[in-house]
C-alpha cells in the first residue's frame, strides 16, 4: 500500500514541473499582438475621426459605423469559431479545442453586446429610435441570446466533457440556424420595410480605407484577447486537475 | 431487430408509461386553453383587429404549451438521474432520438387538437380549412426537433426549467415567424407572401438530420 | 490455450479529474466466475459500468469475447448482462411488460417463453401482471436479475447481487450463477461478503484505491483466508 502512495506523489510532482516550465515561457506572441493592436488602435482612431470624410447626410455620428462594423463582424466570426472548434472537439476529443470554443464564446458575446449597443446608438442618432426590427439587428440580437444560452449552459454544467459536448452541439445548431433566422426575418420585414441600419450606395475610397484599417485593428485586438482567454482556460483546467489530485 | 422496430418499441413504451402516470396531458391541454383565454382579455379584440392578433396568440400558446411537455419524454426516461436502463441496451441512439421526437410531437398534437376548436370559437375565426394542417404539422415538427435535442442537454442540469426555453426560443424563431405568417395568410388574403411552408419544411429537414447525428454525443456519458 | 473471455489492460477512469481507476489489469477465462471485493469507493462499480458500456474509460483496453470495447460497442452491449444498484426497470410497466420491452431491445427470440421461464426461476411468475413500482426491494432485485439474463449474455455483471436478498433469494442466485457457468457464461460480481465470495466464485480479485491489490484462485485459498488477505491488502 505504501508503494502505491509513493507512486502517486511522484506522478504529481512530474506534472507540476512540466506545466510550470510551460508557463514560465516568455509570452512573445502575446506581446507582439498587444503592441500591434495598440499601434493599430492609435492609427485607426486618427483615421476614423480625422482622416475619414464627414457624411453629408448623417454628419459626424456616421463615424460609429467604423466601430460598429468590425465589432459586429468579429462577433459573428467568433460564433463560427465556437462551432468549428466544437466540431473538431467532438471528432478529436482534445480538450484544447474546447478551450478555444469557450474563449471564443466569451469574447464573441462581449463583441456582440458592443455591436448591439453601438447599433442602437447609431439608430438613435439617425432616426431617433433606440431599436428597430430590421433583419441585421434582429439576427444580432438572437445571436446574443444564443451566446448567453451557451455561456449559461457551460456554466451550469461545469468543466466536464459532457459540458463540452453539449456546448459543441448547441454551437453547431446555432451556426446552421443563423442564416435561416436572418432570411426569415428578412422576409418578414419585406412586408413592413423599415430603414436599414447600414450605409447605402457606393462608398468613397477614403471611407473604404478607414474601414479596412479599423477592421484589421479590431481583428488584431481580437486575436490578442483570444490568446489571453485561451491561456486563462488552460490555467483553469490545470487548476482543476491539481485540485482534484490533491484530495 | 430493425431500426424502425426499435423506434416503435421505445415509443410504445413511452406512451404506455405516460398514459399510466396521467400527469402531463391534462396540464398541457388546460394550460393552452388558459393562455388563449388570457390573450382574449389581454388584447382588446374588435372584429377588424382579430386577424392580425389571432395567429400570434395561437402560436404563442402552442410554443409555451410545448415547452411544458418537451422535457417529459427525456426526464421520464431518467431513473434517479440516469438513463442507464435504456443506454444499456444495444439500441441505436438515433432510434432513441426518433422515438422521443415522435413522442413529443404526439403530446404537442394532443394539445393542439384541444386548443384549435376553442381558438376558433374564442376569436370567431373560421379555421377549419385543410390548409391549416400542414402549417401546424411543420411548425410542431420544427419546435419538437430542436426541443427534444435540447431537453436531453438541459436534463443534465439543475436549472432545466429555465435553461430549456432560453436555449430553444432563439433557435425556433424561423419556425414561429413562418407559422404565424402562414396562419395569418389563411385568414386574410395577402399578395406576394414568401414561401413560408417551404422554409419551414427546409428547417425541419435540416435540423432533424443534424439532431439525429448529434444526439448520441449529448446522451452518452 | 484460448484467449480469456474478459481482458482488461491498464484501465484508467477519472471522475471530475479525480482518478477512480488507476490502471486495472484483469483476465478472466470463459465459464469462470470472479468475485470483486473492495471498500466503498475503491472503483468496483465504476469498473462494472465501464464493462457494461455505460461510460468510457480514459485509458486502457477492454476486450470481451474477442471484441474491443472501443470499436464494437453495440455488439458488446448485446453480450453483456448488467444488474446494478438501481433496478433499471420501468415503474409503470408490469413485470412481464418490462421483460418483454427489454426482450425487444435485445432482439431476444421467443421472448415470451424466455421471460416466463426466467420469472419462474426467480420466483416472480405469479406477479407477472403487477406494476414494477409496487414490488419490494428484494423482488426488484430478482426482476433485475431476470432482465440481465434475458438475452443469455456471455458476460454477466452483477453489482452486489446478494444485498437485500433473503436466504431463499441467495440460494436462487447461487443456482442461477451455476447454470449460467454451465452454459459457458462468464460472471463478474461484486460483494462485501467474504464467505459468499469464496463459495460462489472461481477467482477472487481485490480493488483498493483504484488498483488491483490481490488476485487469487478460490481453490488455492483456505477457508476464511479471504478476510485476512483483505485486511492485509488494505494496510
Amino acid at each position: 500500500m505504501a508503494l502505491v502512495k509513493k507512486e502517486a506523489v511522484v506522478e504529481q510532482k512530474a506534472t507540476k514541473r512540466s506545466s510550470f516550465r510551460q508557463d514560465t515561457r516568455f509570452p512573445v506572441v502575446s506581446i507582439i499582438l498587444g503592441m500591434l493592436s495598440l499601434i493599430g488602435m492609435m492609427v485607426s482612431i486618427w483615421m476614423i475621426f480625422l482622416y475619414a470624410p464627414m457624411d453629408a447626410i448623417q454628419g459626424n455620428s456616421q463615424r460609429i459605423f467604423y466601430f460598429h462594423v468590425p465589432v459586429a463582424w468579429l462577433g459573428m466570426l467568433s460564433f463560427v469559431i465556437v462551432a468549428f472548434a466544437g466540431v473538431v472537439y467532438l471528432v478529436k476529443k482534445d480538450d484544447r479545442w474546447d478551450w478555444v470554443a469557450r474563449a471564443s464564446a466569451e469574447l464573441g458575446a462581449f463583441f456582440i453586446t458592443l455591436a448591439l449597443i453601438l447599433g442602437s446608438i447609431w439608430g438613435r442618432t439617425i432616426w431617433g429610435t433606440w431599436w428597430t426590427w430590421d433583419a441585421r439587428l434582429t439576427t444580432t440580437l438572437i445571436l446574443w441570446f444564443i451566446y448567453i444560452g451557451y455561456l449559461m449552459l457551460r456554466n451550469y454544467m461545469g468543466r466536464t466533457s459532457a459540458s463540452a459536448r453539449a456546448g459543441a452541439v448547441l454551437a453547431i445548431i446555432g451556426v446552421i440556424d443563423l442564416p435561416i433566422i436572418y432570411e426569415s426575418v428578412n422576409w418578414w420585414r419585406t412586408l413592413h420595410p423599415t430603414a436599414q441600419v447600414g450605409v447605402q450606395g457606393a462608398l468613397p475610397p477614403s471611407v473604404v480605407l478607414t474601414l479596412m484599417v479599423a477592421l484589421t485593428t479590431f481583428t488584431l485586438l481580437y486575436s490578442f484577447l483570444m490568446l489571453q482567454l485561451y491561456q486563462l482556460q488552460r490555467a483553469q483546467a490545470l487548476a482543476q486537475q491539481l485540485r482534484a489530485s490533491m484530495e | 431487430m430493425t431500426f424502425l422496430s426499435q423506434v416503435q418499441a421505445i415509443l410504445w413504451k413511452d406512451i404506455r408509461c405516460e398514459l399510466r402516470s396521467k400527469q402531463t396531458w391534462m396540464s398541457m391541454g388546460l394550460f393552452a386553453l388558459l393562455v388563449l383565454v388570457i390573450f382574449n382579455f389581454a388584447f382588446d379584440l374588435r372584429v377588424d383587429n382579430k386577424a392580425a392578433i389571432a395567429p400570434g396568440a395561437l402560436w404563442v400558446a402552442f410554443v409555451f404549451a410545448s415547452l411544458l411537455g418537451l422535457g417529459r419524454t427525456i426526464t421520464a426516461e431518467q431513473e434517479k438521474g440516469s438513463m442507464d436502463r435504456l443506454m444499456l441496451c444495444p439500441v441505436d441512439r438515433k432510434a432513441i432520438y426518433l422515438a422521443k421526437l415522435l413522442g413529443n410531437i404526439l403530446f404537442i398534437s394532443v394539445v393542439e387538437i384541444i386548443a384549435l376548436p376553442i381558438f376558433a370559437a374564442l376569436f370567431a375565426v373560421p379555421l377549419f380549412t385543410g390548409e391549416l394542417l400542414p402549417i401546424v404539422l411543420l411548425g410542431t415538427i420544427g419546435i419538437a426537433t430542436i426541443g427534444t435535442l435540447f431537453s436531453a442537454i438541459a436534463a443534465a442540469t439543475q436549472a432545466r426549467e429555465l435553461l430549456l426555453p432560453l436555449l430553444v426560443f432563439p433557435l425556433i424563431v424561423p419556425v414561429v415567424i413562418g407559422a404565424v405568417r402562414a396562419t395569418g395568410a389563411l385568414m386574410t388574403t395577402s399578395v406576394n407572401e414568401p414561401p413560408w411552408l417551404g422554409m419551414m419544411l427546409a428547417f425541419d429537414v435540416i435540423f432533424l438530420s443534424v439532431s439525429l447525428l448529434t444526439f448520441e454525443y449529448v446522451i452518452e456519458e | 490455450m484460448s484467449a480469456p473471455y474478459l481482458e482488461i489492460k491498464g484501465l484508467k477512469k477519472n471522475y471530475n479529474f479525480k482518478p477512480i481507476l488507476r490502471g486495472i489489469d484483469i483476465l478472466l477465462d470463459q465459464g469462470k466466475c470472479m468475485a470483486l471485493l473492495g471498500a466503498n469507493g475503491a472503483g468496483k462499480t465504476t469498473l462494472l459500468r465501464i464493462l457494461a458500456c455505460l461510460t468510457k474509460p480514459v485509458a486502457g483496453t477492454v476486450r470481451i469475447g474477442g471484441l474491443d470495447i472501443g470499436q464494437d460497442v453495440q455488439q458488446i452491449r448485446l453480450l453483456v448482462g448488467f444488474a446494478g444498484h438501481q433496478p433499471n426497470l420501468y415503474d409503470e410497466l408490469t413485470v412481464l411488460e418490462n421483460l418483454l420491452f427489454f426482450g425487444r431491445m435485445y432482439a431476444v427470440k421467443n421472448a415470451r417463453e424466455r421471460a416466463d421461464t426466467l420469472l419462474q426461476r426467480v420466483g416472480l411468475a405469479r406477479r407477472f401482471s403487477e406494476r414494477a413500482g409496487t414490488l419490494s426491494r428484494g423482488q426488484l432485485q430478482r426482476l433485475s436479475l431476470a432482465r440481465a439474463l434475458l438475452h443469455s449474455p456471455g458476460l454477466l455483471l452483477l453489482d452486489e447481487p446478494d444485498a437485500g436478498l433473503d436466504d431463499e433469494g441467495i440460494a436462487m442466485l447461487e443456482e442461477l450463477l451455476r447454470e449460467h457457468a454451465a452454459q459457458g457464461g462468464t460472471t463478474l460480481f461484486t460483494t462485501h461478503n467474504f464467505e459468499r465470495a469464496e463459495t460462489f466464485s472461481d477467482q477472487i480479485c481485490m480493488l483498493s484505491g483504484g488498483r488491483v491489490v490481490y488476485q487469487q484462485a478460490s481453490s488455492e485459498l483456505e477457508a476464511g483466508s479471504v478476510r485476512l488477505a483483505y485486511q492485509e491488502a488494505l494496510r
